[in-house]
């Protein structure tokens, strides 16, 4: 690891923008102020088996076997996969497809788990001196650990803890920023947690060799900063650069923050290792710590449970799985007056159309709105060409010619303008005096792109299948006709074509060649060849009785 | 109990076309207050023909096509088009003048194409320019302001002679109208008089016309106080009067007797109304920032173009609907960089 030379973390240090951006009431203040909370252990735990961008997990369990905390119930299946563990004692009741948490409203295969109360632990294997670990040792462990990204993308953080061969790691950014309005899990996962978080980053740090490490932390999150500043300071280390962003939404979106923090740009439908950059969430970070040093697996997150919608809004640690609606009783339940549930932020989460739904990995937010929560709904009116969309916009795009060509179906167009770069943030839409819905005309957009392009890939599997057929069909026609013309050829040289001996020749030595086949097939001669003398002479018999008994027949019927 | 199934985003700012209308109308006042001021009732009575016209006319179509009427009505942005026509006109037109204005404005420029937002021209323009050209006679007799008029009407006479053209029997016409300082400068300069000559009459005031800068003060307040509470941004009005100021200074300078000065076609005709109140209608007008900085130049060069050289003594309507039409391409060469790509 090359000596680190960034300053320490009280200096001056340049900052960049991105273009666009809102300045949103952050109604932090619902919830950031009381500590987190443990979430009452459920009875059940509904599991879904991918709660992960990439393949999902394959269960290892049966239905009725008794797993313990911590235990390992579903296994990666393929590279992009991550593994599932019991977040407690129980018995493994069913295997089978639930409602989950998704905007399709479809059903997902999910373990179910009944907690038996004990919540014992399964035999862990911390690693306490993890600096001596390879990297990709290190990496094992997180896999094992079923991590994944715990801002709400839910990417296999092994995978991104993977410089890759030819890739030299220079930033590791980790982000504190929580843009996003009534969130604030991040928050007290910093202010209470703080030694956790940084012994993480230094985890990562290591797995990916990188050069330095910036933490990015919005500037509504004073003592949370101050808490991280404290507990690097208690480690001694200035080499991790702890950095105040301004409040703006959406500088946590990491095209966002690379940008604020380092100058440099995500390229287009790339990554951020193609730029040297690694983005992790600071709760991944404290999760990364715990699977090594601990040797737990990624069991519970902490949730927000928020909005006017709930009695008491605070921060629960819960464990995965849990019902979301248990979890909603613990805070007091939902007042009569609630609107929506959300799952998520106010700009960018989903809703949910009841809470008998469970938590996963990814869920960092409930969010209850009520009446006045939802800011001016006035009624859809036509564009009128203002322009605020394009001022807002944090990847710089013209939303209203997006919207123009999504609404005419000219999808060349909206791509022209660079569709797939919108980050679907919500900015453009919160913005336009006209109330247009503006994403949901891009995700629409999106879709049929996407549902073009699968019709069109299967149109040329098809066409290169009826190709194929086709010339497979000409070349068997082909040989069928050599082989015919071939036949006549020969039958036209030979002398004695039309002879009777010559015909009977023939008809012998295909009775020769097909007996030969039959044996080399294996196929048992008929009874009718090989006859022994015995036999010749009862079948013999049996041919003149049946011969009289014909003459006979006919004698009578004579009469 | 199951909760309603939406997407994102859930919450939405306090933006909406109703107030920006509505603050545009404001801004408005001041400028309307004081030509009510300088040039008497027919400002009022130009404003409740143009409003009424325009509103029943919007609501007539959008009954015809099958829209909310009310609803559409209430977004304000026929009302502001009549405003905007309204000032435009001379304050003693006939009411059929103000009323063939607007109605062509709200069907044909506006309506046609689909209502609010697929106009490609600004629809009060619109109204102005067929005005012009059709009715010339109509359009250039303009009141007298305040200190040069020799005699008032009051209210009713006003709307009698809107309604019927009948003037009081002790009041001529005469004494009520004059030409306009840009209409005066283009004769007299087209009779080889110099522009200090001209300068020095009776309707000039400080800067442009007398009573005709202090309502394009006014419209420049009402433009200032439109920019601080962010209903327009800067680009527009800084280019529009930026260009003009400095093609008028550079031709002022190269020969200062032919042509007049910045500050002189600064307060003069539509300028200040067609920075801040015409060039700045978002759904005409270019959307990016450099695409307004582009509209807004080229306005204000086209206006010292048709007004130093061109066949109208005022350029602004005819500047504006050049523009217009330039929009589109406008708006397809200033496209903003977007993240993660670069430039080319």
């Amino acid at each position: 690891m090359t000596k680190p030379t960034s300053p320490p973390t009280a200096t001056v240090r340049k900052l960049w923008r991105f273009h666009g951006g809102l300045h949103l009431p952050d109604h932090k203040s619902l919830s950031c102020e009381q500590p987190i909370q443990p979430a009452i252990l459920p009875k059940r735990l509904v599991l879904p088996l991918q709660q992960h961008i990439g393949a999902a997990a394959k269960p290892i369990v049966a239905v009725g076997e008794r797993v313990l905390k911590g235990q390992m119930i579903g296994q990666p299946d393929g590279f992009v996969s991550a593994a599932l563990h019991a977040p407690t004692s129980g018995t493994v009741v069913a295997i089978e497809e639930r409602a989950v948490a998704h905007p399709s409203g479809l059903t997902a295969p999910c373990i179910v788990l009944e907690s038996d109360g004990e919540d014992r632990w399964v035999e862990l294997q911390p690693h306490g001196n993890w600096t001596a670990l390879d990297p990709s040792e290190l990496r094992n462990l997180i896999r094992e650990a079923g991590i994944v990204g715990l801002g709400g993308a839910g990417f296999p953080s092994f995978i991104k803890l993977n410089p890759g061969a030819r890739t030299e790691v220079d930033t590791l950014i980790l982000n504190a920023a929580e843009c996003e309005p009534y969130i604030t899990c991040d928050d007290r996962l910093m202010r209470e947690r703080a030694d956790e978080v940084i012994a993480g980053a230094r985890i990562m740090r290591h797995a990916l060799h990188a050069r330095r490490v910036v933490i990015g932390i919005e500037d509504n999150k004073p003592q949370a900063h101050a808490a991280l500043g404290a507990a690097l300071a208690r480690i001694d280390r200035s080499d991790i650069e702890l950095v105040q962003v301004p409040t703006l939404y959406p500088t946590g979106g990491e095209k966002q923050l690379i940008k604020v923090l380092t100058g440099r740009e995500v390229p287009s439908q790339g990554l951020p290792i193609d730029i040297n950059i690694v983005c992790h969430n600071v709760a991944t970070a404290a999760a990364v710590h715990r699977a090594v040093e601990r040797g737990e697996p990624l069991l519970s997150r902490i949730v927000t449970v928020t909005g006017r919608g709930v009695a008491t809004p605070r921060n629960l640690e819960v464990l995965i799985g849990t019902p979301i609606d248990d979890l909603l009783r613990q805070c007091g339940g939902t007042t009569p007056t609630l609107a929506r549930l959300v799952l998520g932020g106010p700009l960018m989460g989903i809703t949910l159309p009841h809470g008998g739904l469970p938590i996963t990995k990814t869920g960092n937010c409930i969010l209850a709105l009520a009446p006045g929560e939802f800011g001016q709904h006035g009624p859809v009116r036509n564009c009128i060409r203002c322009g605020e969309c394009a001022r807002a916009c944090p990847a710089n795009l013209l939303p209203q010619q997006l919207y123009w060509h999504a609404r005419a179906k000219d999808f060349d167009h909206a791509q022209d303008y660079n569709l797939f770069d919108c980050i679907e943030c919500g900015c453009c839409a919160y913005v336009c005096p006209a109330n247009l819905p503006l994403v949901q005309y891009y995700r629409y957009a999106k879709t049929e792109i996407w549902a073009q392009a699968r019709d069109k890939k299967k149109a040329e599997l098809a066409r290169e299948r009826h190709d194929f057929r086709t010339e497979r069909q000409e070349r068997e026609k082909a040989e069928r006709a050599a082989k015919l013309a071939k036949k006549k050829a020969a039958l036209e040289e030979s002398p004695a074509a039309d002879s009777e001996e010559a015909k009977k020749a023939a008809i012998k030595a295909a009775m020769e060649r097909a007996k030969a086949k039959r044996e080399a097939a294996g196929i048992e001669p008929q009874n009718t060849e090989n006859l022994t003398a015995d036999q010749q002479r009862q079948i013999e018999e049996a041919e003149a009785r049946r011969a009289t008994e014909k003459k006979n027949e006919s004698a009578n019927e004579r009469e | 109990m199951t909760n309603p199934v939406i997407s994102s985003p859930h919450v939405h700012g306090p933006a909406n076309v109703s107030n920006v209308m509505l603050r545009v109308a404001y801004a408005l006042l001041p400028a309307i207050a004081g030509s009510l001021w300088l040039f008497g009732w027919g400002v009022l009575v130009n404003l409740l023909v143009a409003s009424a016209v325009a509103l029943a006319s919007e609501a007539t179509v959008l009954a015809l096509r099958g829209r909310p009427v009310l609803i559409t009505l209430r977004d304000g942005s026929a009302l502001v088009t009549a405003l905007l026509l309204a000032i435009a006109l001379p304050p003693l037109a006939p009411w059929w003048l103000v009323a063939v204005g607007s109605f062509f404005a709200i069907v044909f420029a506006k309506q046609l194409y689909g209502g609010l937002g697929f106009n490609p021209f600004n629809p009060a323009m619109a109204g102005y320019v067929l005005l012009l050209v059709s009715f010339p006679q109509e359009m250039t007799s303009w009141a007298a302001p305040a200190g040069l008029r020799s005699a008032d009407l009051g209210l009713v006479q006003v709307l009698l002679h809107s309604l019927t053209g009948a003037l009081p029997a002790d009041i001529q016409m005469d004494a009520l109208t004059s030409a306009t300082v840009l209409d005066t400068l283009k004769v007299q300069l087209g009779m080889a008089h110099t522009v200090n000559e001209v300068r020095g009459g009776p309707i000039f005031g400080l800067f442009g016309g007398k009573g005709w800068e202090v309502v394009n003060g006014l419209v420049l307040l009402g433009g200032l106080w439109l920019l601080w509470r962010r209903i327009i941004t800067w680009h527009v009005p800084v280019a529009v009067l930026g260009s003009l100021g400095v093609i008028a200074t550079l031709f002022h300078l190269i020969n200062p007797e032919l042509y007049a000065g910045p500050l002189f076609h600064l307060a003069s005709g539509g300028a200040m109304l067609g920075a801040f109140f015409i060039a700045t209608d978002p759904v005409s007008g270019a959307t990016s920032a450099r695409g307004q900085l582009v509209f807004g130049i080229g306005m204000g060069l086209l206006i010292f173009v048709i007004r130093t050289w061109g066949g109208f003594p005022d350029g602004v309507a005819f500047a504006v609907l050049l523009m217009n039409m330039a929009a589109p391409t406008i708006d397809y060469y200033t496209r903003p960089r977007v993240y993660g790509h670069t430039r080319g």
